[in-house]
Protein backbone atom coordinates (compact mmCIF):
# COMPACT_ATOMS: atom_id res chain seq x y z
CA UNK A 1 0.00 0.00 0.00
CA UNK A 2 1.31 3.48 -0.93
CA UNK A 3 2.30 5.74 2.16
CA UNK A 4 0.47 9.31 2.69
CA UNK A 5 3.31 11.80 1.46
CA UNK A 6 3.39 15.59 2.32
CA UNK A 7 2.34 15.65 -1.67
CA UNK A 8 -0.85 14.06 -0.73
CA UNK A 9 -1.76 16.22 2.10
CA UNK A 10 -1.15 19.50 -0.09
CA UNK A 11 -3.71 17.54 -3.00
CA UNK A 12 -6.22 17.15 -0.22
CA UNK A 13 -5.87 20.85 1.65
CA UNK A 14 -6.74 21.65 -2.59
CA UNK A 15 -9.79 19.82 -2.62
CA UNK A 16 -10.99 19.61 0.66
CA UNK A 17 -9.90 23.15 2.51
CA UNK A 18 -9.74 24.93 -0.53
CA UNK A 19 -6.57 26.80 -0.65
CA UNK A 20 -4.84 26.84 -3.66
CA UNK A 21 -1.97 24.46 -5.01
CA UNK A 22 1.03 26.82 -4.29
CA UNK A 23 -0.49 27.37 -0.58
CA UNK A 24 -1.57 23.89 0.49
CA UNK A 25 1.86 22.80 -0.44
CA UNK A 26 3.30 25.42 1.78
CA UNK A 27 1.27 24.84 4.68
CA UNK A 28 2.05 21.26 4.58
CA UNK A 29 5.68 22.30 4.35
CA UNK A 30 4.96 25.03 7.30
CA UNK A 31 3.25 22.10 9.27
CA UNK A 32 6.12 20.02 9.67
CA UNK A 33 8.38 22.99 10.62
CA UNK A 34 6.67 24.43 13.08
CA UNK A 35 6.42 21.12 14.78
CA UNK A 36 10.16 20.59 14.21
CA UNK A 37 11.07 24.05 15.55
CA UNK A 38 9.21 23.42 18.85
CA UNK A 39 11.01 20.43 19.23
CA UNK A 40 14.28 21.39 18.77
CA UNK A 41 13.85 24.58 20.90
CA UNK A 42 13.06 21.57 23.80
CA UNK A 43 8.89 22.18 23.49
CA UNK A 44 6.48 19.26 24.39
CA UNK A 45 4.24 19.31 21.27
CA UNK A 46 0.21 18.34 22.16
CA UNK A 47 -2.14 17.78 19.09
CA UNK A 48 -4.84 16.50 20.83
CA UNK A 49 -6.90 13.96 19.45
CA UNK A 50 -3.66 12.96 17.69
CA UNK A 51 -0.98 12.32 20.05
CA UNK A 52 1.90 14.51 21.99
CA UNK A 53 5.76 14.68 20.42
CA UNK A 54 8.00 14.09 23.93
CA UNK A 55 11.20 15.15 24.11
CA UNK A 56 13.45 12.48 26.43
CA UNK A 57 16.85 12.63 27.93
CA UNK A 58 18.83 9.57 27.38
CA UNK A 59 22.04 8.95 29.33
CA UNK A 60 25.14 8.04 27.81
CA UNK A 61 25.30 4.29 27.28
CA UNK A 62 28.13 1.60 26.30
CA UNK A 63 28.27 0.37 22.98
CA UNK A 64 29.82 -1.67 20.08
CA UNK A 65 30.79 -1.20 16.64
CA UNK A 66 29.05 -3.92 15.22
CA UNK A 67 31.40 -4.83 12.55
CA UNK A 68 34.62 -4.74 14.72
CA UNK A 69 33.22 -5.29 17.69
CA UNK A 70 35.19 -2.04 19.44
CA UNK A 71 33.18 -0.56 22.50
CA UNK A 72 32.44 2.72 22.13
CA UNK A 73 30.21 4.80 24.47
CA UNK A 74 26.90 5.94 22.76
CA UNK A 75 26.97 10.07 23.97
CA UNK A 76 24.18 11.24 25.82
CA UNK A 77 21.11 12.41 24.01
CA UNK A 78 17.71 14.41 23.33
CA UNK A 79 15.02 11.83 21.34
CA UNK A 80 11.66 12.63 19.80
CA UNK A 81 9.16 9.85 21.05
CA UNK A 82 5.63 9.96 19.70
CA UNK A 83 2.83 8.93 22.17
CA UNK A 84 -0.53 8.58 20.39
CA UNK A 85 -3.42 10.12 22.01
CA UNK A 86 -6.29 8.42 23.07
CA UNK A 87 -8.99 8.67 19.93
CA UNK A 88 -5.87 7.82 17.53
CA UNK A 89 -5.64 4.47 19.63
CA UNK A 90 -8.94 3.57 19.35
CA UNK A 91 -9.14 4.23 15.49
CA UNK A 92 -6.13 1.86 14.78
CA UNK A 93 -6.54 -0.59 17.34
CA UNK A 94 -9.28 -2.44 15.41
CA UNK A 95 -7.47 -2.49 12.04
CA UNK A 96 -7.54 -5.74 11.06
CA UNK A 97 -4.71 -5.96 8.33
CA UNK A 98 -1.48 -7.62 7.92
CA UNK A 99 0.49 -7.65 11.21
CA UNK A 100 3.62 -6.23 11.03
CA UNK B 1 2.76 23.71 22.34
CA UNK B 2 -0.58 22.85 21.54
CA UNK B 3 -2.85 22.23 18.76
CA UNK B 4 -4.48 26.24 19.26
CA UNK B 5 -0.32 27.29 19.50
CA UNK B 6 0.02 25.45 16.61
CA UNK B 7 -2.63 26.96 14.34
CA UNK B 8 -1.29 30.28 15.98
CA UNK B 9 2.16 29.95 14.83
CA UNK B 10 1.10 28.75 11.21
CA UNK B 11 -1.47 31.66 10.59
CA UNK B 12 1.42 34.21 11.44
CA UNK B 13 3.83 32.35 9.01
CA UNK B 14 1.19 32.14 6.71
CA UNK B 15 -0.57 35.59 6.62
CA UNK B 16 -1.99 35.50 3.62
CA UNK B 17 -4.31 32.70 4.64
CA UNK B 18 -7.69 33.63 6.76
CA UNK B 19 -7.38 32.25 10.38
CA UNK B 20 -9.91 30.43 9.94
CA UNK B 21 -8.78 28.23 6.40
CA UNK B 22 -5.17 27.84 8.51
CA UNK B 23 -7.91 26.10 11.69
CA UNK B 24 -9.64 24.13 8.80
CA UNK B 25 -6.01 22.84 6.97
CA UNK B 26 -4.56 21.85 10.40
CA UNK B 27 -7.45 19.66 11.69
CA UNK B 28 -7.65 18.86 8.01
CA UNK B 29 -3.54 17.33 8.27
CA UNK B 30 -4.41 15.58 11.02
CA UNK B 31 -7.52 13.65 9.94
CA UNK B 32 -5.76 12.94 7.28
CA UNK B 33 -3.03 11.04 9.40
CA UNK B 34 -5.36 9.50 11.67
CA UNK B 35 -7.33 8.09 8.79
CA UNK B 36 -4.48 6.76 6.91
CA UNK B 37 -3.15 5.09 10.23
CA UNK B 38 -6.60 3.86 10.84
CA UNK B 39 -6.39 2.17 7.16
CA UNK B 40 -3.34 0.64 7.81
CA UNK B 41 -1.18 3.05 5.47
CA UNK B 42 1.89 4.38 6.43
CA UNK B 43 2.72 8.21 6.31
CA UNK B 44 6.18 9.49 5.33
CA UNK B 45 7.30 13.22 6.12
CA UNK B 46 10.56 13.30 4.60
CA UNK B 47 12.91 14.86 7.37
CA UNK B 48 10.44 14.65 9.93
CA UNK B 49 9.84 11.23 10.37
CA UNK B 50 7.70 8.10 9.48
CA UNK B 51 4.37 6.82 10.84
CA UNK B 52 3.28 3.04 10.94
CA UNK B 53 1.69 0.56 12.83
CA UNK B 54 2.67 -2.37 15.71
CA UNK B 55 0.84 -5.17 15.98
CA UNK B 56 0.25 -6.11 19.61
CA UNK B 57 0.09 -10.38 19.63
CA UNK B 58 -2.48 -11.47 21.52
CA UNK B 59 -2.25 -12.33 25.41
CA UNK B 60 -3.45 -13.41 28.87
CA UNK B 61 -4.32 -9.90 30.90
CA UNK B 62 -6.10 -9.49 34.16
CA UNK B 63 -8.98 -7.60 35.31
CA UNK B 64 -6.92 -5.65 38.05
CA UNK B 65 -9.75 -5.56 40.74
CA UNK B 66 -10.51 -9.12 40.86
CA UNK B 67 -7.25 -10.69 38.87
CA UNK B 68 -9.25 -13.03 37.26
CA UNK B 69 -7.21 -13.79 33.81
CA UNK B 70 -8.89 -12.37 30.82
CA UNK B 71 -8.28 -12.95 27.25
CA UNK B 72 -6.81 -9.75 25.03
CA UNK B 73 -7.39 -10.10 21.63
CA UNK B 74 -4.28 -8.54 19.35
CA UNK B 75 -4.30 -5.16 18.46
CA UNK B 76 -2.08 -2.54 16.40
CA UNK B 77 -0.97 0.12 17.73
CA UNK B 78 0.54 3.52 15.98
CA UNK B 79 4.44 3.99 15.73
CA UNK B 80 6.62 6.91 15.24
CA UNK B 81 10.36 6.77 14.31
CA UNK B 82 11.86 10.30 14.01
CA UNK B 83 13.49 11.13 10.57
CA UNK B 84 17.43 12.03 10.47
CA UNK B 85 16.85 15.35 9.99
CA UNK B 86 14.45 16.02 13.12
CA UNK B 87 16.78 13.49 15.01
CA UNK B 88 20.09 15.75 14.61
CA UNK B 89 17.92 19.15 15.45
CA UNK B 90 16.67 17.75 18.52
CA UNK B 91 19.94 16.61 19.08
CA UNK B 92 21.38 19.99 18.88
CA UNK B 93 23.54 18.62 15.52
CA UNK B 94 22.94 21.52 12.80
CA UNK B 95 21.34 19.44 10.17
CA UNK B 96 23.44 19.26 6.54
CA UNK B 97 21.42 21.14 3.61
CA UNK B 98 21.81 19.37 0.65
Amino acid sequence: MTALTKAEMAERLFTDVGLNKREAKEFVDAFFDVVREALERGEQVKLSGFGNFDLRKKNQRPGRNPKTGEEIPISARRVVTFRPGQKLKLKVESYAGSRQ
Amino acid sequence: MTKSELIEALASRQNHLAFNDVELAVRNVLDQASQALAHGERIEIRGFGSFSLHFRPPRMGRNPKTGTPVALPGKHVPHFKPGKELRERVNGIPADKP
